[in-house]
């Protein structure tokens, strides 16, 4: 398990490079951090919409949401949320909301 | 998607010095030890998910812990090899087919050349017979008195770390798909084979994350996602809400949990989460709603696939238990089976002896046709290409091909379907009466003789991406041949593993290509009683501008 320090803040993360303890240990110094690694110049309502969204839905259900539900509840198309995250809504967002990825056959 | 271009990888798989390429190893293959770095192992299994299976079943998965592949200390227990060669020999009593195919090898090389694995990387210790040798020669090594007399001259071996770090390389470069077995004279398995090994490794607590966190979700939940039972149906009621955008109706049919109903449905939890499965989900929806066939869902039993078959026999049993426990409970007469690969194998070649006799269903009865199943007199289960190409048969579905005409279609024959089961006409037979645009490819390609994806086994996971795409590589051969022969832009495939890696496959080889269930173009075809008129598939594509009608 790899540990990484940002403003100061230190954060366990899995291989992948996502939150080990999920939205236990989330904070804005996490967001922060995956902003930097993800090329986003700009956190804008956007952004924040669609993590909000993400961490609530997760709450309700213990997994990331369908991206179609995504999309719809945020009313971003799939291609919006690409442009906002460039690693798109698994790798970009979940990872900067403090969601684990799906796992299984997908 | 892989780290190494495209342009690279091909130069690569056909210009670097490997078996493939007619060069000579070195070095004998027992003096080649195996060398991990980043992109050729799977992540181990989180100690949270292992102790979540260690409290389920006790003394199957080792010690849970933190460690890295790649560090020299992999902290087995101390008497690990003690484990090891009980585990062996406790299987060599337990399982006639693991003993047999431990003796009766003449090593002919038939099958050297069958994998997908060996024609991708080159490595020998991908080809089949060397892959099983692995663990023959600690069998004939440490349990044979040739072997422990003999030792290197009777191709035997002792078991030591090194060994035990091969087989986790090459049991996970192989994804149990049993085509080198179709040629080999003795009908050796070796996929069971690469089941014993990994059974073995799990008794020291070597295994992967991606194989054991989707088996302890389906424990939990379910299936192997880890949606929960409001979640489940959800997602499911959202796709609902798109088939009605695109057929303007709004089917009541679907339902969950229902005590009565005459059968029980089970997907791939995969085809109410991702694309394009959820296409295929659509498309189941509307079939049974066009029949009106009496089903329900199960969010207990909710998952076909079964990850216990890639992890170890106990834990397969358990999982394939949900089954026939919620069958039992909700009533039903028999099972129907969606499109999910390996569910077929753990059906028709285990789920009989291991949770069987089902004696509580019935033989499966197509109530809509009267036919019965009877090739399935004992598992009680019927897979959605059998069900529906006898609807078809029997001109109980109101087709218009016309409507998949922007596709040019072409069939993946899912490895466990094929060859575990023998589904190898009905997919056909329905892809031929759903769109006018079909084309096989090659047959040595295909059938029985088709080329796995190359990620299935668990082996579906991001971090060895470039071993996919070069495991992957001979079926996504055989589709550019058809793509450019025939101009095929679709791949059709009944296996939710599949959906999920030929997309990834497709998008690095072929990537003007896409990926679909059968049943998602069953449900395009589909003509519908009070439906609006169609201008969109289900996954919203356009469709293609019919002949006659004026191009505005």
């Amino acid at each position: 398990m790899a540990t990484i320090e940002h403003n100061g803040k230190n954060f366990e993360v899995d291989e992948d490079g996502f939150l080990a303890k999920g939205m236990e240990e989330w904070n804005e110094d996490w967001v922060d951090y995956v902003k930097g690694i993800e090329g986003i110049s700009e956190l804008t309502d956007e952004h924040q919409k669609v993590i909000d969204t993400l961490q609530e839905y997760y709450k309700k259900n213990g997994i990331a949401p369908m991206v179609r539900i995504l999309s719809k509840t945020t009313g971003f198309p799939l291609k919006r949320i690409y442009e906002l995250f460039p690693s798109g809504p698994g790798k970009g967002a979940c990872k900067m909301a403090g969601l684990p990825k799906p796992t299984g056959c997908v | 998607m892989a780290d190494t271009k495209v342009e690279q990888m091909s130069v690569k798989v056909v210009e670097d010095p490997s078996l493939m390429t007619g060069a000579i190893p070195a070095k004998d293959w027992m003096d080649v030890p195996a060398v991990f770095k980043p992109g050729n192992y799977c992540y181990p299994g989180k100690p949270s998910i292992m102790e979540y299976h260690n409290k389920n079943l006790p003394g199957l998965f080792g010690e849970s812990r933190e460690w890295e592949i790649e560090d020299d200390d992999w902290k087995l227990p101390e008497n690990w090899k003690e484990i090891i060669i009980n585990g062996i020999k406790e299987r060599l009593d337990k399982f006639r087919s693991f003993k047999i195919f431990m003796d009766c090898c003449v090593r002919c090389g038939a099958c050297a050349d069958k994998c997908h694995f060996f024609l991708g990387t080159g490595d020998p210790k991908n080809m089949p017979v060397l892959r099983a040798e692995l663990l023959r020669s600690v069998y004939r090594g440490e349990l044979t008195k040739a072997g422990k007399i003999l030792g290197r001259i009777a191709n035997g071996r002792e078991m030591t770390i090194d060994v035990l770090k091969e087989w986790f390389m090459y049991f996970y470069q192989c994804t149990e798909c049993r085509r080198c077995s179709v040629f080999c004279p003795y009908g050796i398995d070796t996929a069971e084979v690469t089941m014993m090994g990994r059974e073995l490794l799990h008794l020291v607590g070597v295994n992967t994350n991606w194989i054991m966190e989707p088996a302890a979700n389906s424990n939990r939940t379910g299936n192997h996602l880890g949606l929960q039972p409001h979640t489940f149906k959800e997602n499911a009621e959202y796709l609902i809400d798109d088939i009605e955008e695109v057929t303007g109706l709004r089917l009541e049919s679907l339902n969950f949990n229902r005590k009565g109903a005459e059968v029980l449905f089970v997907i791939p939890s995969a085809d109410v989460f991702a694309d394009p499965g959820i296409f295929t989900f659509m498309g189941y929806c509307m079939l049974f709603d066009h029949i009106g066939l009496d089903y329900t869902i199960s969010t207990y039993s909710s998952e076909g696939g079964n990850f216990g078959l890639f992890t170890s026999n106990q834990l397969m049993k358990k999982l394939n238990g949900k089954m026939f426990a919620e069958a039992k409970r909700l009533g039903v007469k028999w099972i129907l089976g969606g499109e999910c690969g390996h569910m077929w194998r753990v059906i028709h070649q285990y789920m009989d002896t291991m949770n069987g006799p089902a004696d509580f269903l019935q033989v499966p009865t197509s109530p809509i046709t009267g036919t019965r199943f009877d090739n399935a007199a004992s598992t009680k289960m019927v897979h959605i290409s059998e069900f529906t190409a006898d609807l078809i048969h029997h001109g109980k579905l109101n087709l218009d091909p016309s409507r998949n005409d922007h596709r040019v279609v072409t069939f993946h024959d899912s490895c466990n379907p094929a060859r575990a089961m023998g589904l190898l006409d009905e997919p056909r037979y329905v892809l031929n009466n759903v769109c006018n645009n079909f084309h096989d490819m090659p047959e040595n390609t295909i059938r029985e003789q088709t080329f796995c994806c190359g990620s299935g086994t668990g082996l579906n996971t991001g971090e060895i991406m470039d071993l996919r795409m070069m495991g992957g590589l001979p079926r996504a051969n055989a589709v550019k041949y058809v793509r450019e022969k025939h101009g095929v832009n679709t791949l059709a495939c009944v296996c939710a593993i599949d959906r999920a890696t030929l997309l990834a496959l497709m998008e690095y080889w072929n990537p003007d290509v896409e990926v679909c269930g059968v049943s998602e173009l069953v449900g395009n075809a589909l003509i519908m009683e009070g439906e609006k008129e169609k201008d969109q598939g289900l996954r919203f594509e356009e469709l293609a501008v019919k002949e006659g009608d004026t191009d505005v």
